[in-house]
């Protein structure tokens, strides 16, 4: 009886001035398990909250390296992200080949961003139904986070979440904002899973087989640029961190933030 | 009737038009300059497998007819690492000959061996880059990439493995190969030293008797000096190799680089 | 009247031949530079402690006539890096159109640089990269831009960077560089200042312009397709500065006293 009209192709505004097709679009994304995503001054991380369709599968996978300097968080369908994370590999990579350097992050973003854009505006059309973070470090001022959403926007953040309940992961971070910038790797991960906790229902815990880290790092000594490629870590490799946040469930002092490092490094040697 | 599209005043009629012209070619013996795609970059390269590593040699002379462009420019090149520094590369490619093609080779080839890594999640094997390498250079049967390859690596059962290439594809796994202007003067020299061709035992008689000396794989020192000897007779005796030695010994630790200098003139 | 062009100047073919129109003609082979038609000789560079200096004569000749002798043949990229041509010029130009237009691209992703350290700019390194590969895949085209490209500026490492590309997409790197009749006449002199990086890493900037001012008039007194009006610049992390009016001084001709040929002689 009260059809929507307006909603079956992604070329028809309604009369409220919205495209419904991208709206959808937005709530596929969230349905996707919650991913977080933090950058400061030296490094940018990324951490996801996996999920198994039932106990016997296996966990989605959510985090992606897409070359040496950049790597993306998916939340929504798993299968667009692919081909959006397959542009981007041959993008960064076309860019090495022809520049030989690091692909600015902007740019590839921009090209996500006009890339999804054209899914919006052509009839026979699907806009992409997976929402990203973009984290990555180049030189136009070390470790960047971007935000990339179906309809094609994208936008630099400095810490983000997005996903299913993400809302409470954000939260977290609008609070901690302003410490972000000057934290370091292990400081960065801790706040990252804390704001992932946040989002977790009910009776759920963040477990090595359901949470994913990845970082990406930057650093500058004389002049000499070394970057810290994007690496994924699962299972075993995130145990020290997930117990690290786990310390202090209240407290954000940064005093304990150098002793979970120090256990984080004893597991991973 | 050729009278009739004369555009001789003599001649009447209204033969006005440029299309009515005849087309004349260039005159007898004009000759066009046509645009040459190639040239030689000089220089030479190496590789011999041992029993547990693999050493892959160049020099890092680059020429143009008589004169050297740069005393170091390598064509030893680590392939297949997961960033650009190929800090963990597990393969090395030499090319000599036509230099940018020679790049555009490993330039290629590295690409492909990125994106297997993306698609399978582990390195790519020395047997399947092989393969992948003689198809790149097929497909270009026609225009073909003028540069000898070689592609060295440890095999799946940890085994020094080295693939030797022609520029259209042709290719095989051998112990040694030398590759570029100095091939001839070093790959007897390889025949000799690391198969012990001509070498029998002593007092074994003569004719047919001759008993071969017992082949044996060589340690990672005696093929160290071997190529650094072979290197040095080639720049004794060829204008177009010198200046410097890069060597790559890849183990299962790693891949270590070598630079020795040689002679510059 | 008689309204046939011949009457009216055009050329009778049984005295000049008939005109060949195959250029007007679309049809046919695709034509592509098979020779480079106005050419600008060598280009000569060397590194030092803080940068690298580059420099080439105004002069385009057509043939062996000194056609054009206000020709500047070093290009500021972006305030990072010059690029030095050597060969044809209307291809010269047409890179220089195609790099402006990169360097715009470039300018608008990221603020104007204050020095040739600036990060997140294309540095030497990177524009070398990307002119080899646009050189190369014009010779896979078989339509060569007819040039040999020295590139100065600093690396990723705020270092000295000298690199050469040329029409076949052909690259090396060394701490001195010459395009030309240089490669055989200026190079081992500056070989003789700045045989490794090392020694190149030494050379004080003037020492290093001294020796390329040098070289300059080595290749004025041997090299016929060149001119004693010339360009100097130096890139160091303070920027690029190109001087376009430069002249060889103290210019001595007595070594040609006795060479038959040079010079005013009589006999």
């Amino acid at each position: 009886m009260f059809r929507n009209n307006y909603d079956n192709d992604p070329v028809t505004f309604s009369p409220q001035g919205r495209i419904f097709q991208v709206e959808y679009a937005a709530e596929a994304v969230k349905q996707g398990s919650v991913v977080v995503g933090i950058a400061s001054k030296t490094h940018a991380v990324l951490v996801a909250l996996k999920r198994n369709a039932e106990e016997l599968s296996s966990y989605q996978k959510k985090l992606f390296p897409i070359d040496e300097h950049v790597g993306i968080a998916i939340a929504g369908l798993t299968s667009d992200a692919r081909v959006l994370s397959n542009f981007m590999k041959q993008q960064c990579l076309s860019h090495r080949l022809t520049f030989g350097r690091d692909m600015p992050l902007r740019n590839l973003v921009d090209l996500i961003g006009e890339k999804a854009q054209m899914n919006t505006q052509h009839m026979g059309k699907r806009p992409y139904g997976v929402g990203l973070l973009v984290a990555g470090v180049d030189d136009r001022g070390g470790p960047h986070l971007f935000e990339f959403q179906p309809s094609g926007m994208t936008e630099e953040m400095v810490a983000f979440a997005i996903g299913a309940r993400s809302q409470m992961a954000r939260t977290y971070l609008e609070k901690n904002l302003e410490s972000f910038a000057d934290c370091g790797k292990e400081e960065l991960i801790r706040h990252g899973l804390k704001a992932l906790k946040e989002s977790l229902v009910q009776d759920r815990e963040l477990t090595v087989e359901n949470t994913s880290v990845a970082v990406v790092g930057v650093e500058v000594k004389d002049g000499k640029r070394k970057v810290e490629p994007f690496k994924v870590h699962d299972g075993q490799e995130v145990s020290a961190w997930i117990e690290g946040a786990a310390d202090d469930k209240e407290g954000d002092e940064e005093g304990s933030a150098p002793a979970a490092a120090a256990g984080a490094m004893d597991v991973d040697a | 009737m050729a009278a009739m599209f004369s555009q001789n005043p003599i001649m009447n009629g209204p033969n006005y038009s440029f299309n009515d012209a005849p087309r004349v070619n260039a005159p007898e013996g004009a000759r066009q300059h046509r645009f040459d795609p190639y040239t030689d970059n000089g220089g030479s390269t190496l590789a011999i497998a041992g029993a547990d590593f693999a050493i892959m040699a160049g020099d890092t002379r680059s020429t143009s007819g008589y004169s050297i462009n740069s005393r170091y420019s390598p064509k030893v090149f680590k392939i297949g690492g997961t960033t650009s520094d190929q800090h963990d590369a597990t393969l090395v490619l030499s090319v000599v000959g036509f230099a940018a093609d020679g790049e555009a080779l490993k330039e290629k080839l590295d690409a492909i061996c990125k994106m297997y890594r993306y698609r399978h999640g582990k390195a790519m094997s020395v047997e399947a880059c092989s393969r992948k390498l003689s198809m790149i250079l097929y497909q270009k049967r026609f225009f073909p990439y003028y540069a000898y390859a070689i592609l060295g690596g440890l095999d799946e059962e940890g085994k020094g493995a080295v693939y030797s290439y022609d520029p259209v594809g042709s290719c095989e796994r051998e112990q040694c190969r030398a590759g570029g202007a100095a091939a001839s003067l070093i790959m007897p020299f390889l025949d000799n030293q690391v198969n012990f061709k001509n070498q029998y035992e002593p007092g074994s008689g003569e004719g047919h008797a001759l008993q071969e000396r017992e082949r044996r794989p060589l340690t990672r020192q005696e093929v160290e000096i071997l190529v650094k000897d072979a290197f040095d007779g080639a720049v004794e005796r060829h204008i177009e190799v010198g200046d410097g030695l890069q060597m790559m010994v890849i183990t299962k630790e790693g891949i270590e680089e070598i630079y020795l200098p040689l002679k510059k003139d | 009247m008689d309204h046939r062009p011949q009457a009216w100047g055009r050329p009778r073919d049984d005295i000049y031949g008939a005109y060949d129109a195959s250029y007007l003609h679309s049809n046919g082979p695709k034509q592509a530079t098979q020779a480079p038609i106005v050419t600008g000789t060598s280009v000569i560079a060397l590194k030092f402690k803080d940068g690298v200096v580059i420099a080439a004569d105004n002069l385009a000749s057509y043939g062996s006539l000194a056609r054009f002798t206000d020709v500047k043949r070093l290009r500021n990229f972006a305030g990072t890096s010059v690029i030095g041509f050597g060969g044809d010029v209307s291809d010269m130009q047409y890179l220089d159109r195609h790099l402006e237009d990169l360097a715009i691209d470039e300018a608008y992703d990221t603020p104007e640089p204050s020095d040739a350290t600036a990060q997140g700019h294309l540095n030497a390194a990177n524009l070398h990269k990307y002119l080899r590969n646009l050189m190369y895949s014009r010779r896979n085209d078989f339509n060569p831009l007819w040039n040999q490209i020295l590139i100065a500026g600093l690396d990723s490492e705020s270092k000295p960077y000298l690199a050469s590309v040329d029409l076949r997409g052909t690259t090396f790197t060394a701490p001195s560089l010459a395009t030309g009749f240089g490669a055989a006449l200026a190079t081992p002199i500056m070989r003789r200042y700045a045989e490794t990086d090392e020694e190149a890493s030494k050379l004080s900037r003037e020492e290093a312009v001294d020796v390329i001012r040098e070289c300059m008039k080595v290749l004025f007194y041997r090299d016929a397709r060149s001119m004693d009006k010339y360009s100097l610049a130096v890139v160091t992390k303070d920027g690029v500065e190109i001087s376009e009016t430069e002249q060889l001084e103290k210019q001595s001709w007595a070594f040609a006293d006795r060479i038959k040929g040079y010079g005013t002689q009589t006999v």
